[in-house]
């Protein structure tokens, strides 16, 4: 409009805005202040992913992040709850493989408290018994949840023909017999070895000035000091799929089927990863889901969903497309989506397509960096993968250096239509 | 329109406005970031539909991004997605919503789309074919979900007469047989500038805004006040006990009682009462909500192992609604067992008096929620808009005030009025394995 009042680029946050400070004990902080709302987003991770859970006791590190807020040496599961809910604040914990993190929120005027009960929870949790058994009551229904769910049933499938044999094949929540097997001791054992302030960040953003944010963290989070935190275990390597690979896992009386169809992806810090996070656009994200959703619901009307992702981390990630479909029409949509994955490895894109899916990178980054929550996962991801205070004032120059032979390379690197895993789970 | 019409509300930089051919226009003129939201509502939804018709709102909303001669299909979202916009639509009992949030110096794409889909959509009989099956997909993929199902059964249940009887997505029966006309048909009717709510908010200047949306809108002719269903559903004598069937091991309950309409005064007093026993259930589309790990409901029922989760839901609704208690029974449990220590704690907040702490308890978790929904511009366009659905955006204006002004008595009152058993569905899903 008329009032275009701010350079956008300059509204994203970069060195100047960001403060990034690391405490003696070896925790990251990262602040960055907006008071255009009376609140504030808490965020971060340690080094305490499923990555550490043994085989037979897998879902480990998840049931431990359950656990922190279900009792401290200081307050009760209840009595913990109670000070959040009181004041309309929130926080959870959670596992992914690597990592796992943390997620808060409070009104300005509570983040005293929320940091407060953030740092009890990660240092100090008890474990009362009777909170956990009550706990893996809940996690084991969950898990029963999950075998029901064709979507959850398919990804994990996908996910165990994709990586057999290495660590990202399993479920970070478990199984029901290994979620069983844990006890109280495994999971103090669990939190002494791995949770520490060596490898801990966390992001403040919100209506706190930086030097105030800091001084907050130091008084709650400084004086915080564990010996023999445990190094994460090398990741081995990945066996790549020969051929093609299919399973179904069948859900009796469900009314429709989840399809997930990929390969490999590359790793966040590869050389490739811009050029496929572009070329997936193309491919299943576009407009209204790229080329899968044209072919697969606009022009076939086969699905309500059908797109692709690329998940990209410390690892090696994956790429694949997911569509949920009436069960009839599995072969069917299995074999287009196989048809533009052929397409989009012997074609590749045009240059119209390229340079709309770089102007659709560029043009939503503020909008993905809104909200507190936006800006504090950004901060993490900059610090994760060490991209710099300034990666997204980079950000356009970044995508525009990408061209249309990158792309076609990429693809053909990572996608070979002969050899992709094909998972479904449906009646 | 005179300049002198236009209404500067209380709010800062709000500004709202009727266009000659009856579009009501709202302007909020928010600087915190290049962005701007537009949201476009029409006054149609499911509770709009006869049997026989079931899912053509919704139906409808799936066809407007299907095309106009201007805006051909393939041509919409990727014009949207090509200037870094983000859009979507909603389908709802009482309305349909469309959005877009753009970078701020690209909004006029979203204006000039908006007005031309108002009236120019084509709904081309192709495209229908291929939608139907979408739709009927996206039905199947609901069927999925035991509280899909569950719900569905209960709301049949609930009305009779009154078009809050089915589901949004509609009954698969009408998916199958809903024609191109139909849907052409109920587009004319419904999607006029006097059924409609034009919000929109960011970093715009007011005066600009209010030019182009004149522009584009103003000329788009007004059209007859499409009737609106008025079956009121007659009180229930008797409380309704219903099971559904189905895979799984899982077994969940779902109580609903009545729940007045969002601008009945009693809504607020109840929103305090939903906020003890389930935790806040959440305004805002665009922010998530609170844990409520320390409601009366969860400390009874979770606590205790009768159920391993509890879930509370009010909604804002035009006509009196549910206002819904779903439990996940605890494997150990059997569904009456929750059941039973469900009605112990609506017994007792009929009989106790709450106490003062629990209300001002519940205004600083609303006071939080807001904001949270106020860090983003899609939210915020969303709250103009929404309220005009059922009432006026003053009612969110006024929202806090309104739960600071509940007292202990209004909360034991309102219990006693609207949670009573003989006009409640009880409803079971019972997993066969």
């Amino acid at each position: 409009m008329t009032n275009f009042t701010q350079d956008v680029t300059e509204s994203l946050p970069g060195p100047d805005d960001i403060y990034r400070e690391v405490l003696s004990n070896g925790i990251t902080v990262l602040t960055r202040s907006n008071f255009n709302s009376p609140s504030v987003v808490v965020a971060g991770n340690l080094d305490a992913g499923a990555l550490f859970d043994p085989d037979e006791k897998l879902g480990l590190a998840d049931f431990v992040t359950s656990a922190l807020m279900r009792g401290t040496k200081k307050r009760s599961f209840d009595k913990i709850y109670s000070e959040l809910e009181s004041v309309g604040a929130s926080l959870g914990f959670s596992s992914g493989v690597h990592k796992s993190g943390f997620n808060g929120r409070s009104l300005a005027e509570d983040l005293p408290l929320l940091l407060m009960l953030l740092s009890e929870s990660l240092t100090q949790p008890s474990f009362p018994k009777a909170e956990m058994e009550k706990l893996r009551a809940q996690l084991l229904t969950g898990l029963s949840i999950r075998a029901q769910d064709t979507s959850d049933m398919a990804s994990m499938l996908f996910d165990e023909i994709l990586f057999r044999g290495h660590p990202y094949s399993r479920p970070e929540d478990g199984k029901p017999e290994t979620v069983k097997r844990i006890t109280r001791d495994d999971l103090m054992r669990f939190h002494r070895d791995h949770y520490g302030p060596r490898g801990m960040v966390i992001a403040l953003v919100g209506a706190v000035r930086a030097d105030e944010a800091v001084r907050q963290v130091k008084r709650v989070f400084g004086g915080w000091q564990v010996k023999g935190q445990k190094e994460p275990p090398e990741l081995p390597s990945l066996k790549l799929l020969k051929k093609t690979a299919s399973k179904i896992h069948r859900i009796a009386g469900k009314s429709q089927s989840d399809l997930v169809i990929g390969t490999n992806g590359p790793k966040r810090l590869d050389p490739e990863f811009m050029s496929a996070t572009l070329g997936n656009n193309i491919l299943g994200q576009f407009g209204m889901m790229g080329r899968i959703g044209d072919v697969v619901r606009e022009k076939s009307g086969l699905a309500y969903y059908a797109y692709s992702s690329l998940s990209a981390g410390i690892g090696p990630g994956s790429w694949e497309v997911s569509a949920g479909v009436n069960p009839q029409n599995v072969k069917k949509a299995s074999d287009l989506i196989i048809d533009e994955l052929k397409r989009f490895v012997q074609e590749g894109v045009s240059t119209d397509e390229l340079s709309d899916s770089k102007a659709n990178f560029i043009g939503r980054l503020p909008l993905s960096l809104e909200s507190n929550g936006g800006v504090a996962n950004a901060l993490l991801n900059i610090e994760r993968y060490d991209l710099g205070l300034d990666y997204y004032r980079h950000y356009a120059g970044l995508v525009n250096e990408i061209n249309n032979e990158d792309v076609l390379n990429t693809a053909r690197k990572f996608i070979d239509p002969d050899k992709l895993a094909i998972a479904v789970a449906g009646p | 329109m005179a300049p002198a019409e236009l209404i500067n509300l209380t709010e800062n930089h709000l500004t709202q406005t009727t266009l000659s051919n009856g579009l009501k226009v709202l302007l909020k003129e928010i600087h915190t970031a290049p962005i701007i939201s537009s949201w476009l509502w029409y006054r149609v939804g499911s509770r709009d539909e006869v049997q026989g018709r079931t899912g053509i709102s919704h139906w409808v909303e799936h066809m407007q991004f299907k095309g106009t001669p201007q805006f051909p299909s393939n041509v919409l979202d990727k014009a949207i997605s090509r200037e870094g916009g983000t859009w979507n639509a909603f389908t709802y009992m009482d309305w349909t919503a469309y959005f877009e949030t753009m970078p701020a110096n690209k909004i006029d794409l979203a204006l000039r789309l908006e007005s031309d889909r108002m009236i120019n959509s084509q709904f081309d009989a192709n495209e229908v074919a291929s939608e139907r099956t979408v739709i009927i997909s996206e039905r199947e993929g609901s069927e999925n979900e035991p509280l899909f199902l569950l719900g569905e059964a209960i709301q049949q249940a609930a009305f009779r007469i009154h078009p809050y009887h089915h589901e949004v997505i509609g009954d698969m029966a009408d998916l199958h047989t809903i024609t191109r006309d139909d849907l052409y048909s109920h587009y004319r009717a419904f999607y006029v500038p006097n059924n409609a709510v034009m919000a929109v908010a960011g970093d715009f200047d007011t005066q600009s805004m209010l030019t182009r949306i004149r522009e584009l809108f103003e000329p788009i002719p007004s059209g007859n006040e499409p009737a609106r269903l008025a079956r009121d559903e007659p009180v229930q004598k008797g409380e309704v006990r219903l099971s559904v069937e189905g895979p799984g091991s899982t077994t969940y309950v779902q109580v609903c009682y009545r729940f007045p309409s969002a601008s009945h005064p009693d809504f607020f007093p109840l929103s305090v009462l939903d906020s003890l026993l389930a935790g806040p259930s959440n305004l805002n589309m665009f922010s998530g909500g609170i844990s409520n790990k320390t409601s009366r409901l969860y400390r009874a029922l979770v606590d205790k192992e009768f159920a391993v989760s509890i879930h509370g839901g009010a909604q804002a609704t035009i006509d009196p609604f549910l206002y819904s208690i779903t439990m996940t029974v605890h494997p150990k449990r059997k569904p009456e067992e929750a059941l039973g220590a469900l009605d112990k704690e609506i017994q007792r907040i009929k009989e106790e008096k709450v106490a003062k702490e629990e209300i001002t308890r519940a205004i600083k978790q609303a006071r939080a929620l807001f904001a949270y929904g106020s860090e983003n511009i899609t939210n915020q366009g969303f709250w103009l808009g929404y309220a005009e659905m059922f009432e006026n955006y003053e009612w969110f204006q006024t929202y806090l005030d309104k739960l600071a002004a509940v007292t202990a008595k209004d909360i034991q009152r309102v219990a006693n009025q609207y949670f009573k058993t003989q006009q409640r569905v009880v409803g079971t899903y019972v997993p066969l394995g």
